[in-house]
Order: structure tokens, then sequence, then C-alpha cells
């Protein structure tokens, strides 16, 4: 079941919070954060005393704070801040302060269900990664990015393991990186290693590896694929898959590689952002078919039309049936669907949010400073301070609007059909 | 005559990678440099090359050199990707090694060369495509090599852990509060109209500018946002090592973080080489003609703010001030003319170098020359007593350098020439002559 | 000897020049081609704007910086390209073999600018040798070329003048000729038409791409 589908659907609005009202009591208000089901929207106060503090539907989190950035919240609807307190760091889950305090915590990830919360964490003069508040075993003399898997059980980071004295690049260029899972460092060393990925059922990790100065390929568990490539981008699983595929530059073209193979037929000038359909049958990315013309491909077709300045991930629709990504060209942004671009553009429009069916596309878009919402193409004539991108319910017959219009929060839910 | 002292510079990185370089992996490696599509241009350019020699006169290493002609444009092509050519990659060792020192450290691909050859021959293009080959061999001066590690490791040029990156922009917002209550670095800002990008020496060794900016941001009103996360650093020495891969990939990294953010520009930090990386080299390899939201360097958002007097001068400089400008955003962007309507808001007595404009003489440490670091220190400080002689004449006590390298490399010119003369970013001016909000500042 | 230098030998010489240029011009086409990057860069107005400075005299700083040399220069081009075309006795030919009128210098003064040609080239070769610069880059093939390049210019010199024995002197002078046109596809004298395609390139990286100017 989607979690959606435990949210209230019923039609109507309700204003849950004034950010107004706290700009009138507190000395700054930072810039909010609201719940995916949208019943909650936090947002960092600085108090008339210099405190800092996180106001909830404008209620205070009890705890002072000497500091409060980096408000997420979690998929299953709890809100997260970095927070210090008594000059130490930590994350702070709906108001509680983790019992650990760190030199430094950073870059909150959750697991797809929200159910564990990780962060990167630097303790003495070393780095490891804190989930759930428990701290990795071993720390590293740095940890740059790490993943973790859907239900965030296992998790993999990109870890420096060997000391590298300033300036050394023999040492370097012998490999000082590693990946360290759960904790555990895989035993190859590498030069380099970005984006780590853990497969859906969390036996495997692949990230990109540079394994000698011009040389690259994805390592899957420690073990690299056979083939070397002139550069390589970020591995994904595939639902239901096996290996992971990544594109991988050969010569000065890119091709999709699965497990070392070339998958696509066709190579292009750039390929990447490669994005599966919910059941894992379809894949699409964004590609370059010539120098300076973007668009997306399906399945190794591409789009007719092409873009100048970028083409965004992609996204499929629930039944993957569908695709869509931001397009820009000629420094305007918009939406395109299946190929088909939309005909208002806009001075920046975020990632459409596709429907089961037949169903409208919708994307939250700004224009002349102000946020809208744009429906198959149409801007709404609704204008808002802060918009979140729209949801739609699972039957994809009503549409979860989250907007500030003035000064105040409002949750709306409006059936598709009346969006005007 | 090229320079003993030069030929014997011990640079390890040089040296322990020529020791175990074959010649048959050397010619390997040039003849896949040389068949790719870009080579093409080179080989027309070197066909069309009349000899003539018009270009030497145009760069600083040559006439700083008393005219040696070695130091000519023309000649280092002469000595580098020109015998590569002919003898169809078959050189040796030695060469390479031969070759890197004068791509890496004696030219720095400023382009004033191609503004005085009658036909526009690309030298700059043809010494990179030099550097190329040399990264791929594994042949880079040290510093620079080490840089470009940095940027493949951390996204970086510096090394900056991501919790100094972090720790810094909040240690810099409560300074710069101090100057401006309720000033805001906002981070990771969506949907905000500018990401403001820094290279990394800014974190790391000057970040007091960082506090300026948020102060200029702050007063002139301007909807921005500084990025916690990778992507933050604009700088790009990859592109100067010949490491491309490691280029397009943080510039790849720069300009992602700038669209998930979702901003509608990005403006950058006073540097010049990182304008081009991000402008031109960075999106080039990465395929696309352009960069795919607008850059906007400092110097225009200061163009941009004084004159739409969103922020205002009280104070004006009367000492003789000079204006270094930057290959990289004049040569390479066109913006003299709004340079110097910057610094005519701040200054009153701006005494010109000549030649300058598109005709200036490039520092001598931008194009990852400075980069090449102490080993090199003196040969590249050698290579530019012209620009001590233009900077001497100016009688100025203020050089204005918009440019990171620039204003490191004219410090160390100071410094050798003992000129009595110092730099200034015009941040740093501008911070200290701009009106506050009332009751800020008495 | 005559009839042959005359007959097939000038048409060898305007064969192998014509199929040479074009040979360049599809070879330059074709390299252009394989870098996506080059032709998008490009357009025309920033190609001519540049093309036009670099042509018209001391249009560029370059030129301003030396003026002695731009001067020798373009009277060594203007000449070097008009009288091929314009001397009577060309003319002459033309009129006898095609039947083409054509509008012909006085011959004084033709006679001078022959004479400026030999001399601007003397002094380009002595540059090529006494400059340092210049001779560092200059390998005896480059002189040669030089020398090819004056080689009608002597001979015809010789031959108006008639000092030496006529018919040895105008064959002399037809070879030489040949012999120019055969060089230019194959060495630097290219750049005559190399020259406008490196300019505009040149011309649009810098101004369309880089919204700065070249000259
Ligand atoms: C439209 C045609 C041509 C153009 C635009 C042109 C342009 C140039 C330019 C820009 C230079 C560079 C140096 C200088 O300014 O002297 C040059 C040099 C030279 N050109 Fe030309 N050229 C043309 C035709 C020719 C022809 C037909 C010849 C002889 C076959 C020739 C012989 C030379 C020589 C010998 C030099 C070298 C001068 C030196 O020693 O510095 N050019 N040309
Ligand atoms: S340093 Fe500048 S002027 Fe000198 S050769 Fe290199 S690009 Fe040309
Ligand atoms: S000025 Fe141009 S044609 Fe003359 S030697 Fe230099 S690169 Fe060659």
């Amino acid at each position: 079941m989607t979690r959606s589908a435990s949210w209230s659907w019923e039609t109507g609005s309700r204003t849950l919070a004034d950010l107004g009202e706290l700009r009138a009591v507190h000395r700054e208000v930072h810039e909010p954060a609201v719940s995916p089901d949208g019943e909650r929207l936090g947002v960092v106060v600085v108090r008339g005393d210099g405190a800092f503090a996180v106001a909830e539907n404008g209620e205070l989190w009890e705890p002072e704070l000497e500091r409060a950035w980096h408000l997420r919240y979690t998929p299953d609807g709890r809100l997260t801040a970095l927070v210090r307190i008594d000059d130490m760091w930590t994350v702070a889950v709906d108001g509680e302060p983790w019992q650990r305090r760190f030199p430094f915590v950073w870059n909150t990830g959750f697991s797809a269900d929200g159910r564990v919360i990780a962060a990167q964490v630097k303790e003495g003069m070393e780095y490891t990664l804190c989930v759930d508040g428990q701290l990795w075993d071993r720390s590293f003399l740095s940890l740059r990015s790490y993943a973790l898997s859907a239900d965030g059980r296992r998790a993999a980071a990109l870890v420096q393991v060997e000391e590298l004295a300033e300036a050394d690049t023999e040492k370097f260029a012998q490999g000082t990186w590693s990946v360290a899972v759960d904790g555990e460092p895989w035993e190859q060393r590498f030069i380099g290693l970005w984006s780590p990925a853990i497969s859906p059922d969390g036996e495997m990790v692949a990230v990109q590896a540079r394994t000698d100065r011009f040389e690259y390929t994805i390592a899957v568990n420690g073990v690299p694929w056979e083939s070397r490539f002139a550069c390589v981008w970020e591995p994904s699983f595939r639902p239901g898959g096996a290996g992971p595929l990544a594109p991988a530059r050969v010569g000065s073209t890119w091709r999709l590689m699965e497990e070392g193979e070339q998958l696509w037929a066709t190579s292009f000038v750039q390929l990447w952002h490669l994005r599966f359909s919910p059941a894992g049958e379809r894949a699409a990315a964004v590609v370059a078919p010539e120098w300076g013309r973007f668009t997306v491909a399906v399945d190794d077709r591409p789009w007719g039309c092409t873009f100048g300045d970028a083409v965004l991930p992609p996204v499929f629709s629930p039944d993957g049936k569908r695709v869509a990504a931001t397009v820009g060209h000629r420094r305007r942004w918009t939406v395109a669907v299946d190929g088909q671009v939309w005909e208002e553009s806009f001075d920046m429009a975020w990632m459409p949010v596709l429907g089961p069916g037949r169903g409208p596309v919708l994307a939250k878009v700004q224009r002349g400073g102000e946020y809208g919402l744009a429906v198959d193409g149409r801007l709404l004539s609704q204008r808002y301070e802060l918009l979140w991108d729209p949801v739609l319910s699972p039957e994809g017959d009503k549409v979860l609007l989250r907007g500030v219009q003035g000064g105040k929060y409002v949750r709306r839910v409006v059936p598709t059909g009346e969006l005007r | 005559m090229a320079d003993l002292a030069d030929m014997q510079v011990v640079d390890k990185g040089l040296e322990k990678a020529v020791a175990g370089l074959s010649e048959e992996r050397i010619q390997e490696v040039i003849g896949s440099v040389l068949s790719q599509a870009v080579a093409g241009r080179l080989k027309l350019y070197l066909q069309t090359c009349v000899h003539c020699g018009l270009c030497a006169e145009a760069c600083h290493t040559y006439v700083s050199r008393d005219k040696d002609p070695d130091f000519a444009p023309v000649a280092k092509v002469k000595d580098t990707l020109a015998v590569m050519l002919k003898k169809k990659g078959r050189v040796d060792a030695e060469f390479m090694k031969n070759a890197a020192r004068v791509a890496f450290v004696e030219c720095g691909g400023c382009r004033r060369c191609s503004m005085y050859c009658p036909f526009g021959i690309d030298i700059a293009t043809m010494i990179m495509t030099v550097r190329r080959i040399c990264s791929l061999l594994g042949v880079v001066p040290q510093y620079i090599q080490d840089t470009t590690n940095s940027h493949s490791a951390t996204s970086n040029q510096m090394w900056v852990q991501p919790d100094d990156w972090i720790d810094t922009l909040i240690w810099q917002e409560e300074d710069a509060q101090l100057e401006l209550p309720g000033l805001r670095i906002p981070l990771d800002k969506e949907g905000a109209d500018v990401l403001y990008s820094v290279i990394a020496p800014e974190p790391k060794v000057m970040a007091q500018l960082i506090a300026n900016m948020a102060v200029v941001m702050n007063v002139a009103g301007i909807d921005w946002t500084m990025s916690s996360a990778d992507g933050w650093d604009n700088s790009n020495m990859a592109m100067f090592s010949g490491d491309l891969e490691i280029m397009g990939r943080i510039e790849r990294v720069h300009w992602e973080r700038a669209l998930e953010l979702r901003v509608k520009r990005m403006v950058m930090g006073e540097c010049g080489h990182a304008y081009r990386g991000a402008v031109y080299d960075g999106p080039k390899w990465l395929g696309w003609q352009g960069p795919p939201l607008p850059m906007i360097h400092a110097v225009e958002l200061y163009y941009d703010i004084l004159r739409e007097g969103r922020i205002e001068i009280v104070d004006k400089l009367t000492e003789p001030v000079t204006i270094q400008d930057p290959c990289n955003i004049v040569r390479g962007s066109g913006l003299h003319e709004k340079l110097r309507y910057v610094v005519a808001a701040l200054c009153d007595n701006v005494v010109e170098m000549s030649p300058n404009h598109e005709h200036n003489y490039c520092c001598a440490a931008g194009g990852g020359v400075i980069n090449c670091g102490p080993p090199w220190k003196l040969s590249r400080l050698k290579s530019i007593k012209v620009k001590a002689q233009q900077l001497g004449r100016t009688g100025a006590s203020l050089c204005i350098t918009p440019c990171h390298n620039c204003h490191h490399g004219i410090e160390d010119i100071i410094g050798h020439y003992q000129l009595h003369m110092r730099t200034s970013f015009i941040l740093e001016l501008l911070v200290k002559q701009m009106k506050m909000p009332e009751g800020v500042r008495g | 000897m005559y009839d042959f230098v005359r007959g097939p030998l000038v048409w060898i010489a305007l064969l192998v020049f014509v199929s040479g240029l074009l040979l360049r011009l599809v070879w330059m086409v074709k390299t252009v081609r394989r870098d996506p990057t080059v032709l998008p860069a490009m357009t025309l107005r920033h190609s001519l704007r540049s093309i036009a400075h670099w042509l018209i005299p001391f249009g560029s700083r370059s030129m301003r910086t030396r003026p002695f040399f731009s001067a020798m220069s373009y009277a060594f081009h203007l000449c070097l390209l008009l009288l091929p075309v314009t001397v009577m006795a060309h003319s002459v030919e033309w009129q006898q073999s095609w039947g083409i009128r054509w509008w012909s210098l006085p011959p004084r003064v033709a006679d001078g600018m022959t004479l400026l040609v030999i001399l601007a080239g003397v002094l380009f070769l002595l540059r090529r040798v006494m400059s340092a610069e210049v001779r560092n880059v200059n390998t005896p093939l480059d002189l040669l070329i030089l020398l090819i390049v004056l080689g009608p210019f002597a001979t015809g010199f010789l031959a108006y003048h008639q000092w030496v024995d006529y018919q040895t002197i105008i064959v002399l002078h037809i070879v030489s000729g040949a012999l120019w046109l055969i060089t230019i596809p194959f060495t630097w004298l290219q750049h005559m038409f190399m020259f406008f395609f490196s300019r505009a390139f040149m011309g649009s990286e810098f101004g369309a791409v880089r919204n700065a100017r070249d000259w």
C-alpha cells in the first residue's frame, strides 16, 4: 500500500501555520519545510534573545538551541534538524536530540520508508557514519558520501582508508579510498570513488571506481567490472533486476552498460540520470544525441525534441507508461511529457508529478518571483509565496497542495478535475 | 636558449613519471590524442602558420625574458606539439619532460598571442593539448597534480572536508552578523534567485571574503543561497592539468547542484579560471554548448547592483589605483568595461596600465602556472618582469585584482620585484566603502 | 622548351593549384565537421568583423605595434596579388590566348611594384635570418618557400628589362610562376585562403563565444 493512502484526502483547505505571526514574534524566520502529508510545517526561528528554535505548526520545540539548520522531514513525516547544543552538534528528531553529541554532524539521510535516519559525523579528527544514533565501529580519515538501502538496514559510504601526506601524488595514485559497508571497508583500494548505490535487496553495493589515472569502471561489492572505460557515471539498480547499470564513456561518446555489457545500441554525446519505471521494465535517461542538444531517451529511443540548456532527471508515472522531465531551453524552463513540450514556459520548473493512467501532469513552477502550479502546461491563477511539489492521491483523483499564501501555510486537497 | 635554471628544477611529479615511461607508451598516447576530432583544427593551424614570429612580442614570458626566442609562442609549439606530429609520436621520455615544462610552466594559455598572430592561430589550445598528452602519460608537475587529486577525491581544490566547509559558512555568517545584524547566508535554499559559488582557497585561507560577499548580497537584497553540499567549489585545476575527465566530473557536480536547487543563475566570486571552467571548458566537455544556467561573474554582479543603485558607495579611495584585467574574464568574457565602471565607483584616481583591456598581459599565475607550486615560483617570476614594469610605471599604490590567480600572482610580483604596492579584490573595497543600512555602522 | 612551359606546364601548374586547393578545402571541411563544437560557435558577423579588422591596414593593434613591417607586408601582398593579373605582358597574353581584354598597369608602375615585392621579400628573408625569434622557428625550407615566392618577380623584372637573354629568362619566369602555383596548396603559402577560415573561427571564438575583440 502506498504510504499516502493513509493521509487525509478529504477535499478542502486547512490553515496550519502562520509565518507572519512567527515573523512578528521572532527576530528571524528561516526557510520552512513541510511534511510529505502536508500536515505540518517546520521552520527554524531565531528568538529575540538570539537562541535558535524550531517551530512546528507554530509550536516551539522544547530544547534551547545555539543553532539549528537543515530541517528535513523523513518520508514517514518526522521532522529532523541539525542542532548545536553546548557547542556540540547532533540530530534532533521531532524535538528530541539524539543522546550522542559530536564535534560535527551533517547530511542527514533517510531510508525509503523513513524509519532509519543516518548522518555523517566527525569524531575526534576522524569521520564516520551515524545510523539511528548508533556510530559505526570504525572511523576514517574522511567520509564523503553514503547511501542507505531501501529498508535502511545497510549503509555504504566512501571512505579514505590510507593516510596521505601533503602533495603525495604517488601514494594517491596507488589508491587511498575504499567503500565501507556497515562500517567495514572493502579490502580493495581505489584512486577515486563516487556515488555508492545499494541494490533493492540490500545485497549489492555498486560505485563508480577510478582504477587508474584514466581508467574508470563500476565496482560491485569490491569487484570491478572487467571492462574499463574513459569515464563512468553513477550506477543504479533496476527494480527486480540483477546487477547495476551505468553510463560509460568509450572514446568520446557515452553508452549505457549493464554489468559491463553494452545495453542500449546507441552511443550518445552525453548520457546520464538513468531512471527506471516502478516495476523496472523500462529505463529512461537524459541523453545528448548531438553536441549541445539534450533530451530523454526511453529504452534507447530518444524523444524527437531536444533542448539546449538542460534536461533534468526524467520521472516515470506510477504505472510506468509515461515519462516526463523538466527541460530548459534558451533560459526558459518547462516540462516535456513523452516528447511533447508544454506550451507555456517559466522562470523555473520543478520535477513533474504524474499520476496513474491518463491523468494530468502537474509541476510546481516559478514566474516573476512567485510560485504557481502548472497543469498540463497551463499555469493556474493561484500564486504562492512558497509552494511544495503537489502530491497526487493513490488513485490520482485528488491533489494535495501545500503552499504559503499571505504568510499563512495552507494545506489543500482538490479534486483533480477542479484544477483551474 | 631555454633557461638553464628552469631545466634544472627538480619536480617530483615530472622526474618520477619520466623514469618509468616507455617510448611505445608515449607513441600510443600521442597517437590517440592526435587522432581525436579536436586535433584536426590544430593540424590546420600548424599548416597555416607562416613562421613569421609575430606572436613573440605578445607573450609576457618572451618579453620578460629579454626576448629569449624559446619563449615565443610559436617556438613553444615548435618544440612540443609540432615535433610530436612530425615524428608521429616517436619521442622519448626526456622530450616529454621538456614538453611538460614548456606546456605547464612557460605557457598559461592566456590566449594573448592569438590576438597578435595575423591568422589568430590558437596557440593556447595547442599547448593545452600538450598538457593533455602529458597528463595521460602522468608527466604532470607534482603540485598541480595534487590539486587535481583533490578535485578527484573531494570535488574541491584544497582537500576541504565537508564539515570544515559548512563550519566555515556558519562561522562567516556569525562574523558578518557583527557587521550587519540579521544578515544570513541561506544554505541550500531551493528556488533562490542566485547560487553563490567560490573557489576552495576561500574557505581554506580567505574565509572573510565569504562574509564580505554575504554583506553585499544582504545589503543589495539579493535572494541568494550557498550550497552546503559538494558543488560549492567552482575552481577547476583538472582543466589545466590535462585531466579532462575530472574536469568534466567536477563541473557536472557544480552545475547539477545549481539545477537541483532550481536557482535562476549562478554567481561566482572574483576568479578567472573558474569562470572559464564553468562557462566554457567544462560544459563543452559535458556536451553543453554553454552553461545550463547563466553564470554571473562577481564583476558583473557588482556592476549590476551599483548601476541599479542597490548598493551605494559613500567613500572613495583617492590614492592612485591600477587595475589588472584578468585574462579569463576580459579576453575571456569582455568584462573590462564593467570592471572599470565598478572601479570608478570606488576609486577617484585610476591609473591604467598599458596595454590594457583585452590587450593586457597575463599575471603569469593563471592557467595553472602558479599551481605548479614552489619548484617553479622563481621561473614564473622571471617570466613576468613585464608586468612588474607595467605596474611600476603606473605609480599606483594599489592594484585591483578581480581574480584569485591574479591576486596571488601579483602579490608575488610585488614581493619579488619590490614594488610599493598592495593588491585587493574589489569585494574588500566594496564592503568598506559602501553605505550600510541605517543605524548599522557609525 | 618555351612551347612546353607556355603550354602544358602552365596547365599542369594551374591544375595542381586548383585541385590542391580544392583538396585542402575538402579536408578542412571534413576536419572541422568531425569536431562538433566548431561550427555552432561560429557566426558570420563575428567572422567578417575579424577578417575586416585584419585586412584593413593597421586595423589591429598587432599591426600598429610594428608599422614598418605591416606597411611592408601590405605593399608586398598588394603588389604580389595585383601584378600577376595586371602586368601589361600578362594582359597581352590574356588577350592573345583568350581574347579577354583586361586593364593593365603602366609598365613603369608595374616595374616599381615588382621591385617593391623583391625588396620586401629580401627584407622578410633577412628578418627570418637575423631576428632570433624568427630564425628559431625557420627551417631552410621556409627560406626556400620565400625564394619561390620571389622567383617570378625576380625573373619578371629581368625579363622586362631584357638584361639577360630574353628567351631563357622568360622560360625561367614561367617555370618559377608554375612553381609558385604548385607550392601554394602544399606549404604555408596556403595561408592565402586559410587566413579567412582561421580568422573566422578565432573571430567567432573571441566575439560570439567570449564577448571580446580579437584585434
Ligand atoms: C588573400 C591572400 C593573402 C592573404 C590574406 C595573406 C595574408 C598574410 C598574412 C596575414 C601574413 C602574415 C605576416 C604578414 O603580415 O606579412 C602573410 C605573410 C606572408 N605571405 Fe601572405 N597572404 C595572402 C596571399 C599570399 C600569397 C599569394 C603569397 C605568395 C605566394 C603570400 C606570401 C606571403 C609570404 C612570403 C609571407 C611571409 C612574410 C614574412 O616573411 O614575414 N601571401 N600573408
Ligand atoms: S602564455 Fe599566453 S601569450 Fe604566451 S604562449 Fe601561452 S597563450 Fe600565448
Ligand atoms: S604569428 Fe601566427 S603565423 Fe606567425 S609564427 Fe606566430 S603563430 Fe605562426
